[in-house]
Parts: structure tokens; C-alpha cells; sequence
């Protein structure tokens, strides 16, 4: 990395905490001044300009306070509020659920000693070889608060985080760490646009034979910037599976650190982004096949128009003896005009001789015969289009196994073309 | 119903004439056929009508019902109440048939100033005339024409057909990639539209649609022109014996 473009000691000191998390913070912070902050000259940050990320103020943005459909509203599930980044105790559901333990971070930090000692930081570290993700270190450092969700069961309902935005200036950092037990299962849901500057780590841990569902919808506001990390560790025969939605917003940076460390294991990540005007959506992938017979299936999919920009930057990594891998990775874009842009780099780095991997990554325009099929049949040309947008992310969207709340995401998403089409 | 009056097209992007002055009149509650070697601008005719895009209209017009179809985008000639059962139907791959059909549907009706047809309604009506074509929930429920054999596609755009409910329906080969059975399936869906306010303008190579989808008038056409125009005695002829004859007859 760079050298560091950013006065540390701007940020002021670290977050007060008791043992574990102090020592865990520390070594962060020594993790990231080592490594230094992003630039445009990393390799892996070509596409998207790292400085409104990485400077000590964040760039306000504006809230948007529109009339919108909620999500979710149907499902039950136990709701968590962060607003700026705050969790809001009082819009928020208790942190009791069957199946699971809750605490926030910001209280689980002030003891001496927690469960998530052993995976705060430790994720996030495994995934900074062979690339490294200085914006992670600075969180994991920084974060004063998140959850710490631990599944011993099936849980009851799905925990379900809400980030609000209420300051125009605000620069949230949030850091949670989910740890599915043995044979546990458990869904994450979450929604909104966090704050003007959102940093957001995700630590998940699948013991064997766990399952991790976890759908995202991030959004709404024009103006808003984030920048998020998954780092995932799969057990034996584990299960993970993760979408994400992504409409709106001038700059998102989404990656996901998947490492199969026991065998069989099935990890899905799969994205459906829409993009008018000023708008960057980056997806950054790493997955690393350290186990045998395990599947990996990343799907993304980007409609983009108006000068709107997609990034995707997908490795699937096979090491010597992760025989019978399965790896599949598909990268689309659908360009609504000349103006929108699609920079792909698909990477598959191989070291076993028994596996299947694939990759493809294409570019395209709305299919002229499809349009025309519509329009013969009387839809309007704007409908015909929305359709076949919608139609060219339904195979990202397939991959939210519920059934309901894919039916949500595919409502959300036709309601932003609605907008834009009345 | 349908006029065509000395209708002469080009390609877009070609200097090519297709059609060189074709004269045509379909009325009210008729079934004309068109048949004519290939090459001669059949196809072509259906896009015309349709609003494809890649032609260029250079002179003559076509109407229906006295509205100049020509001055009408795609969408507007569908709502008007023209339909083409295409030749090779499109797949798209992502939108349910059924999600398909009912966009149309009410598209149409949104463009009459018609109240839209709510999802109840709709699955009745849609189940009830998916049954008499043999189109099963699963071939509804399916992407759009993804993974459907010549025949279920053919099927398909009749059922489309009936559910659009057009007054001027123009069959681009149907019978093309269809087995006798699958034919007589489609051609009984056909028949079974057929009233007094409609009109079918069926293109086809063959006499043997013909035997299902009794016309009442058989033109031929030949390179960008009706050049004969007769009875369903006509059709019976070409079997026999071929355009040679005809085309001999016009030269």
C-alpha cells in the first residue's frame, strides 16, 4: 500500500475498552499504520478512487427523506437500530431471541472478557493476505459499536439491522461479529443508508454444518458513501449466503472475504445493482478454496446508465489440495446508454488438478428482439426496458433463498424504476 | 378492416426494395392467406405492419379500421388492435410468461383508457384459455418462450393471441417447425378466435395449414407484389404444381 495520505492522530485516540478489546484495537491500528491507507495506485483500487474513504472528514451528504415502501415490513424479524452509526435502544427491538445470544459492541468491549475475544480482528486479519484491506484494519480499530450475534440454534426470526441517516455529516463505523455454532442457523438482514461516510466490517464465522443467510439492501440516499467488508470462515459442511442490493449512492466499495476451511462447505455471493447518474458501485471478491469438495458461486449483475460507473473485482483462489472444487463466477452488466461504464477483472489463480471453475463477464445493451417481442405485444417502450432490467437481475436474485423476501427486493427494486418512469 | 395500398418498403440500411406496391384488402370477419416462394417480401409485409424497426416505408400506406398504421409506434398499432403471431417468437430469459402476459394485457387496456384486469381475473381468464391449448401451469409459470419446443412456442403466441383479444391478427409461418398434431392444436386455437369483427392474414408456404385454417381468400406474392388473388382453389394449385405456373402466367 501507499504511504498513509491521512494524519492518524487526526482521528483522535482509540475507542475506551476493557481488555480484550483494547488489545484487539491496538494491534489494528498497528495493522493498518504498517500497511498505510489506500491510494490510487493500489492494484486493487484502480477503478475507484479511495480518498473520500480514506480522508479524516467524510464529504456530507445530503438526507433524502423520501416516501418509500418499507422493506421487510412483512417478515418478522428482531430489529436493531443504528442511526449514524449509534445503535438507538429505544427504536430497537431487546437484544433477546431464542437460539441466539445478542450483545452491542460498544458494551460487550468495556469487559475483560467476551466470546467474540477470538474473532474480533482475527477475520479480518486472515483476510489481509494475500491482499491487503487497510479500510478494515482502520474499523476494526475505530468501531465503537456493532453487534455480536452468536447462533446456538435455529434462531427464531431473522436479526434484522437498520442503519438511519439522520447528519448530513455524519462518518459511522460499525463492526459485527457473527459466530454460527455447530449445526446453527441464522439470517441477517440489512437495510439503509447508515450515515453520510459508512465503514462496516462483518466478521462471520460458520462452525460445521452451520447456515448463514444474510440479504442486504443498501441505498436511498444520492450523496451517501460506504465502504463494507464480509470476512467469512466455513466449517465442514456449512452453509453461506449472501445478497446484496445496491440502488443509489455516489460511491459503495462491497467486499467479501470468503475462506472454506473445512470440507463440503457452500458459499453464495451474489449482487444486483442499479445505477443512474452519478453513482459507483464496487465489488470486490476474494475466495479462497482451502478445503475439499466445497462450491463457490458469486453473481453479479449491474444495470448502469447516466454516466454510472461498476466496478467488479472477483478472485476465486483453489490451493493445492482443495480438490473437487466447484467454483463458478459470473460478472454482467447491462449499459442503458453510451454514457455508463463496466470495468471488470475476473481472476481464477489455481492450484489443484481435480476442480471445475468458471468465470464469465459481460457487457451488453438491452436485447433489441426482446424489446421489440414487448412492444408488438402492446407494453410501452420504458415498461419493456424495466421489465428486461428486471429480468437481467433475476438470476442475482435467485440466490435469496427466501422466498418472501426475494419478493421484497424485486418490489424495492421495481418501485426505483417506477420513479424514474413516471 | 386492414388496407394496404401500393405499400413500398426498403431496408433501413440497405439499398434494397422489399416491397414494391402491395395492394391489399382484408375485411371485417375474413381470413385471407398469403402465400408466395420465398424471398418474395411475405415477412417482411408482417414487420412492416408491426412497426419493426430496419425499414423504410418510401411510399403507399396501410390502415386499420381507417387509423394510419404506419404514423403508429409498435406498441400503439398493438393497443389499436393488430397482433402478429411471430415466425420464430423471442425467448426472454428472466420474465415469467404469466407476468409477461398480464403487462400486455393491461398495457393495452391502460392505452384504450380501459380499467386494468386484476390478478384474479386475469389467472381465471389465462387458465381457462391455457386449458383448450393444452399450455400447462408450468409453461406459464417459465420464462418467457426459455427452453419451450417449436411447437409449446407456437402454442404460446396463440394463447398470447387469445388473451390480447386483437381484431387484426397476421400468423407470420405458423405452421413452421410444427408437427400434424401440434398444427391442428394451433389451428383449432386459431379457429376457435375466429368471429365477425376479426381478421387473420395467415403467411404460410403451405397448403396443409390451409386445410385447418380455411381462408376465404388466397393471395400469392412474388417479389414485393400480390401478383394473383383467388379462392382457397388457388392454395391448391401451388401444391400441385408450384409457383412455376403462376409466376409463367404473370411474366
Amino acid at each position: 500500500m501507499g504511504l498513509p495520505d491521512t494524519d492518524m492522530t487526526a482521528r483522535g485516540p482509540l475507542p475506551a475498552s476493557g481488555a480484550w478489546a483494547k488489545a484487539a484495537r491496538e494491534d489494528a491500528l498497528a495493522r493498518m499504520t504498517s500497511m498505510g491507507l489506500p491510494t490510487r495506485r493500489d492494484e486493487y483500487w484502480k477503478y475507484t478512487r479511495p480518498d473520500t474513504l480514506t480522508s479524516v472528514t467524510p464529504e456530507p451528504a445530503a438526507v433524502f427523506n423520501a416516501e418509500e415502501m418499507p422493506l421487510y415490513d412483512t417478515i418478522d424479524r428482531l430489529k436493531l437500530v443504528f442511526v449514524d452509526g449509534v445503535f438507538d435502544a429505544a427504536a430497537s427491538d431487546d437484544l433477546s431471541l431464542a437460539g441466539v445470544e445478542i450483545d452491542r459492541l460498544a458494551d460487550a468491549a468495556q469487559m475483560d472478557i467476551h466470546w467474540a475475544k477470538d474473532l474480533y480482528g482475527t477475520l479480518e486479519t486472515n483476510g489481509q493476505t494475500p491482499v491487503e484491506r487497510p479500510l478494515a484494519a482502520l474499523n476494526s480499530a475505530y468501531a465503537s459499536d456493532g453487534v455480536l450475534i452468536r447462533a446456538t440454534g435455529k434462531a427464531a426470526k431473522p436479526v434484522s439491522l437498520i442503519y438511519r441517516h439522520a447528519d448530513a455529516n455524519s462518518d459511522a463505523i460499525l463492526h459485527h461479529v457473527i459466530r454460527v455454532e455447530e449445526g446453527a442457523d441464522l439470517t441477517v438482514l440489512e437495510n439503509g443508508p447508515a450515515a453520510a461516510r459508512f465503514n462496516k466490517v462483518m466478521e462471520v464465522d460458520v462452525a460445521d454444518g452451520g447456515a448463514f443467510h444474510h440479504v442486504r439492501a443498501q441505498g436511498r440516499d444520492h450523496e451517501r458513501r460506504a465502504v463494507t467488508h464480509i470476512f467469512a470462515r466455513l466449517g465442514r459442511e456449512s452453509t453461506f449466503k449472501s445478497f446484496t442490493m445496491t440502488v443509489n449512492g455516489v460511491l459503495t466499495r462491497n467486499e467479501c472475504i470468503i475462506e472454506f476451511t473445512g470440507d463440503d462447505a457452500v458459499a453464495h455471493v451474489a449482487g444486483a445493482a442499479m445505477g443512474d447518474g452519478d453513482f459507483l458501485h464496487d465489488d470486490t471478491v476474494f475466495i479462497t478454496h482451502d478445503a475439499v469438495n466445497c462450491e463457490s458461486r458469486q453473481v453479479f449483475k449491474k444495470v448502469l446508465r447516466n454516466g454510472a460507473t461498476g466496478v467488479f473485482q472477483g478472485k476465486i483462489l483453489v490451493k493445492a489440495g482443495a480438490q473437487k472444487t466447484d467454483g463458478y463466477q459470473k460478472s454482467q452488466s447491462l449499459l442503458l446508454d453510451d454514457d455508463a461504464q463496466f470495468y471488470a477483472k475476473p481472476e481464477l489463480e489455481i492450484y489443484a488438478d481435480d476442480v471445475a471453475c468458471s468465470h464469465g463477464s459481460t457487457t451488453g445493451a438491452i436485447d433489441e428482439e426482446a424489446l421489440f417481442y414487448l412492444r408488438s405485444r402492446g407494453v410501452p417502450p420504458v415498461l419493456a426496458t424495466d421489465l428486461l432490467v428486471l429480468a437481467f437481475l433475476a438470476e442475482a436474485i435467485e440466490e435469496i433463498e427466501n422466498e418472501e423476501i426475494a419478493e421484497d427486493i424485486v418490489a424495492r427494486l421495481d418501485a426505483w424504476l417506477q420513479r424514474r418512469r413516471d | 378492416m386492414l388496407k394496404i395500398n401500393d405499400l413500398k418498403v426498403k431496408l433501413e440500411d440497405e439499398d434494397k426494395q422489399i416491397l414494391k406496391g402491395v395492394n391489399l384488402e382484408v375485411p371485417a370477419g375474413k381470413v385471407h392467406a398469403i402465400m408466395g416462394p420465398n424471398g418474395s417480401g411475405k415477412s417482411t409485409l408482417s414487420y412492416v405492419l408491426s412497426g419493426r424497426d430496419g425499414y423504410e416505408v418510401t411510399g403507399g400506406t396501410a390502415t386499420l379500421d381507417g387509423e394510419d398504421l404506419l404514423a403508429l409506434e409498435a406498441e400503439e398499432r398493438a393497443a389499436a388492435g393488430l397482433f402478429l403471431a411471430f415466425q420464430y417468437p423471442v425467448e426472454i430469459p428472466g420474465v415469467g410468461n404469466m407476468t409477461f402476459l398480464r403487462t400486455a394485457v393491461n398495457a393495452q387496456r391502460k392505452a384504450r383508457g380501459e380499467d386494468e384486469m386484476s390478478a384474479t381475473e386475469f389467472l381465471k381468464v389465462i387458465r381457462a384459455k391455457a386449458k383448450t391449448l393444452k399450455i400447462d401451469a408450468d409453461m406459464l409459470k417459465r420464462p418467457v418462450n426459455v427452453g419451450f419446443s417449436g411447437g409449446e412456442k407456437k402454442r404460446n403466441e396463440i394463447l398470447q393471441m387469445a388473451m390480447l383479444e386483437p381484431k387484426m391478427c397476421i400468423l407470420d409461418e405458423t405452421d413452421s417447425g410444427l408437427d400434424v398434431d401440434a398444427m391442428k392444436l394451433v389451428s383449432e386455437g386459431v379457429n376457435a378466435l375466429r368471429s365477425e369483427g376479426r381478421s387473420f392474414l395467415v403467411i404460410t408456404h403451405y397448403q396443409r395449414l390451409l386445410d385447418h385454417i380455411k381462408p376465404d381468400v388466397v393471395h400469392i406474392m412474388a417479389a414485393g407484389r400480390i401478383v394473383k388473388t383467388g379462392g382457397p382453389e388457388l392454395a391448391l394449385e401451388v401444391e400441385q404444381n408450384g409457383y412455376g405456373d403462376i409466376l409463367a402466367e404473370m411474366a
